[in-house]
């Protein structure tokens, strides 16, 4: 038998919302005790496509499956008194309440977070929001894409040609950036539970969580105003730097990362270049090898050492030439197994293919029994020794858990049949 | 079982959530150290063990750019500085045995162990995971590195980037038919940091409950790879590849189907406007803000034909946003309740931007050096133990006598002494 996950037995009810599944699922996967409740004709996220086997429906949504991962699932209409008792009920067993709710609604409803929390001492809550639960532009209107790009990522993603616009990376991100602080804030609150015995509500902004999830823009601008350009594949920066980005021998790319910059590394690309029989073609290999023979490189003297500078442009001048002899992933392993660190740029189901992760364990078989069927999914972000993460069931049905999750409230199954006719479910 | 006697300087602060935990803490570059970050602004003691012979310098963000003045050196590297404010830091000389020695002890005082070296350089040092738990038999082990301390290529080496592009990240970003823009920093920097913040968490939980320690091990490139979950399953599920003609795409909306849905020029060098609607209520009151007759083209009527045409409508989206501010366009669609923002350069969002003024985004701390810097802030708050971003980070050594006077009882003179020696 698997060891329990850390929050094995935490109580935590998450209103559904794609803005904070993924924060959902990372408790969850952990063996927080997570009941996902749903509007009664299903979370919009069930109709997100790709489907299994391209056919839609409403438990066919890869999307939903992969967020949705270890919840239990019910359906509750929040505006029927029916519902909203009942949620008060739920309420009153949990452990932790995560929501995504405009910020007007729950209060709309009579259920608003600071009263719950008052009525429930011990509660932690926690409200993800694109832009804080009282900011001045709480009622403003946004996506993955707004978020991402009024909260400053996209400003640093793109191209060298400005004429293209910048980009956001794929994969609603902003959801995720701010999913993880999400749980960061979660567990920081339950350990500060566990030893005051007091529960709070925290409130999480999506816009800010972009904002401080910008490393150089942020900081080049607040502690010099300065402001970085995009550039293709690599760093935003003040100045413009050299490509880093090469496509190999078989058409696709690698990075190249940081150029060599020791005696050993020069070495080691000399040896290369000499191995695949580049020399000839290559006459700044001497400087490699002269690289090799330095007892150190100070690499603050690039630009006024010239030795140094062209020992520096001639190990980079190696790997580029390298990098267009060989498949993207021959370069990766070669430069690699020389100590020299560069990456393949893999699609995501390249990168879950590759013998590294499958020889981790990394891919998870997770069952299906309602298709009869076994899926390979995504797995840990993280290998615990003896509190292991560990997706305990595939994603929610609609309204599956429903005669469980009441039952433990208390509810006989007359009593079910009842909320059912009164639309609470 | 908390740590005992916390320092002078975290009791003469009110708690924070983490105040009872110490950290004995290796990390470095953004990976790590913003894992640490987390839990020093949340009042977790987090003590820097620093290389005295190297000046840090392990740490590369220890002296690069950006400066707040004309000084260089590691203690004025204004990036090192955003990631480890609230952190001691001490100077340790792990090459010698009194170094060591005094490290065996600050691990038995000390909840948790984190780092981001390279596979292997902990047990080089001596104090791989059996040396830590031999020595504080509860202790949390967290380490992060790119590829983790299993599998094949558990000795190669990583930065951002290079994660970002292992893992798929970069690949994704991107339009047809360029090469892949990828994220113009270190995204999985980042997040990795986030993850490994979570397990130290999550670890702390689990000791609260069972007693036991434990070794984490966190590979960044599986991180990343937990992030692009809905592709790696059309994958699996559907053996459709990511690796297909017309992708990556990544301004328009993977799911839900949107359209328009994109990054528009607008009025201005280098100016742009993210626009998104979300269904035909948006579209339609989009239409009444454009007034133009092309949004009633019958092609552009319902989402199927949005999606099917969405290369003209783009077109036509970016003739009309061109020769508009971004700001006010954004502004004249919000009225109208749909999801529009200017892309913000870093001035306009850090110092214009009413949202993250009233947050309190964007703290003052005060370094020994530097003085009084601007710093990231946390985009949480909580209603009773909330975050605080007042210290800088540490100088090279900076905490090294009060932190060994304080946790280990030494004296002036034996402080004086370790000096001399080389150890501190």
């Amino acid at each position: 038998m698997t060891p329990a996950g850390p929050l094995e037995g935490l109580r935590v009810l998450e209103l559904s919302s794609e803005r904070c599944a993924f924060a959902g699922k990372l408790l969850a996967d952990m063996g927080a005790d997570l009941v996902l409740i749903e509007p009664p004709g299903g979370d919009p996220m069930r109709s997100h496509p790709p489907f299994a086997g391209d056919r839609p429906g409403p438990e066919r949504s890869l999307n939903w499956w992969h967020h949705q991962t270890s919840k239990r699932g019910i359906r509750l209409d929040l505006g029927r008194p029916a519902g909203t008792e009942l949620f008060r009920r739920l309420v009153a067993g949990a452990d932790l309440v995560l929501e995504a709710e405009p910020p007007r609604r729950l209060p709309e409803l009579g259920l608003a977070p600071e009263e719950l929390c008052a009525a429930h001492p011990a509660l932690i809550w926690i409200s993800l929001t694109p832009f804080g639960r009282s900011a001045p532009r709480a009622d403003e209107q946004a996506t993955d894409l707004t978020i991402l790009a009024g909260g400053g990522p996209v400003w640093s993603c793109g191209y060298d040609d400005h004429s293209l616009p910048p980009i956001r990376g794929a994969g609603n991100q902003g959801h995720q950036i701010a999913g993880h602080y999400a749980v960061l804030s979660a567990l920081t609150a339950l350990l500060h539970r566990m030893q005051s015995g007091l529960g709070q509500q925290v409130d999480v902004n999506m816009h800010a969580a972009a904002n401080v999830t910008t490393e150089m823009a942020s900081y080049h601008w607040l502690v010099q105003r300065g402001t970085v350009q995009r550039q293709t594949g690599r760093h935003a920066m003040e100045q413009p730097t050299l490509p880093t980005q090469v496509q190999c021998a078989d058409g696709r790319w690698v990075t190249t990362g940081v150029p060599p910059r020791t005696p050993r590394e020069y070495q080691y690309v000399y040896d290369w270049i000499v191995e695949l029989g580049l020399e000839p073609e290559f006459p700044e290999a001497v400087f490699l090898q002269r690289g090799a023979l330095r007892e150190s490189i100070d690499l603050s003297q690039i630009g006024r050492d010239e030795e140094i500078t062209v020992i520096f442009g001639a190990g980079r001048e190696a790997l580029l030439l390298i990098a267009s002899r060989v498949p993207a992933y021959d370069f990766f392993v070669g430069a690699q197994r020389r100590g020299i660190s560069v990456g393949v740029i893999y699609s995501p189901d390249e990168a879950f293919e590759d013998e590294h992760f499958r020889a981790r364990g990394f891919p998870v078989e997770v069952p299906h029994p309602e298709l009869g069927q076994s899926f390979t999914y995504p797995g840990a972000p993280y290998r615990f020794e003896k509190s292991p993460w560990q997706i305990s069931r595939r994603a929610p049905l609609l309204g599956e858990h429903e005669e469980e999750v009441l039952g433990e409230l208390g509810l006989d199954a007359v009593a079910i049949a009842k909320l059912r006719a009164d639309g609470a479910l | 079982m908390a740590s005992t006697s916390p320092g002078p300087s975290a009791a003469a602060r009110p708690a924070g959530a983490l105040s009872r935990y110490r950290i004995c803490d290796f990390t470095g570059q953004l990976a790590g150290a913003g894992a640490t970050r987390w839990l020093a602004a949340f009042g977790a003691d987090v003590i820097r063990i620093e290389d005295p012979v190297r000046q840090g310098a392990w740490d590369i963000l220890r002296s690069m750019p950006p400066y707040v003045d004309e000084r260089r050196g590691v203690d004025f590297g204004g990036g090192f500085n955003n990631h480890n404010v609230e952190k001691r830091g001490i100077a340790l000389n792990l090459r010698t045995p009194k170094g060591k020695e005094l490290l065996a002890e600050l691990v038995k005082r000390s909840d948790v162990v984190s780092e981001n070296f390279a596979a292997g350089v902990m047990e080089r040092l001596g104090f791989g995971y059996p040396r830590l738990r031999e020595l504080r038999p509860d202790v949390i082990y967290v380490s992060n590195c790119g590829f983790g301390h299993t599998g094949p290529y558990r000795s190669f080496k990583t930065w951002g980037p290079i994660v970002q592009a292992i893992c798929g990240l970069t690949f994704s970003s991107g339009l047809p038919d360029q090469p892949p823009a990828g994220w113009g920093y270190s995204y999985m920097d980042h997040t990795g940091g986030y993850a490994m913040a979570i397990a130290i968490l999550l670890a702390l939980v689990h000791r609260e409950r069972t007693g036991e320690g434990q070794w984490v091990d966190l590979s960044c490139t599986e991180a990343g790879l937990t992030l692009t979950g809905p592709a790696i399953l059309d994958y699996t599920v559907n053996g459709r590849p990511s690796r297909r003609p017309g992708q990556p795409h990544s301004n328009r909306s993977e799911w839900p189907p949107m359209a328009p849905h994109g990054i528009y020029p607008a009025l201005g060098e280098d100016a742009w406007i993210a626009i998104a609607c979300r269904d035909e209520r948006d579209w339609r009151a989009f239409a009444s803000v454009v007034d133009l007759p092309w949004t009633a083209d019958p092609r552009f009527a319902g989402l199927a034909g949005r999606l099917a045409h969405q290369d003209e409508l783009d077109r036509a989206v970016s003739a009309w946003t061109r020769a508009r501010e971004r700001f006010a366009t954004a502004e004249a669609l919000q009225a109208e309740g749909v999801p529009a923002s200017a892309v913000q350069r870093p001035g306009e969002r850090i110092d214009e931007d009413p949202n993250t003024r009233a947050w309190g985004l964007w703290p003052t701390v005060t370094h020994s050096k530097m003085g009084r810097v601007r710093v990231d802030g946390m985009p949480v708050h909580f209603s009773k133990t909330d975050w605080r971003i007042e210290r800088g980070a540490p100088c090279v050594g900076e905490h090294t006598d009060e932190v060994l006077r304080e946790l280990l009882g030494l004296s002036d003179a034996e402080l004086a002494r370790l000096r001399e020696e080389g150890v501190t």
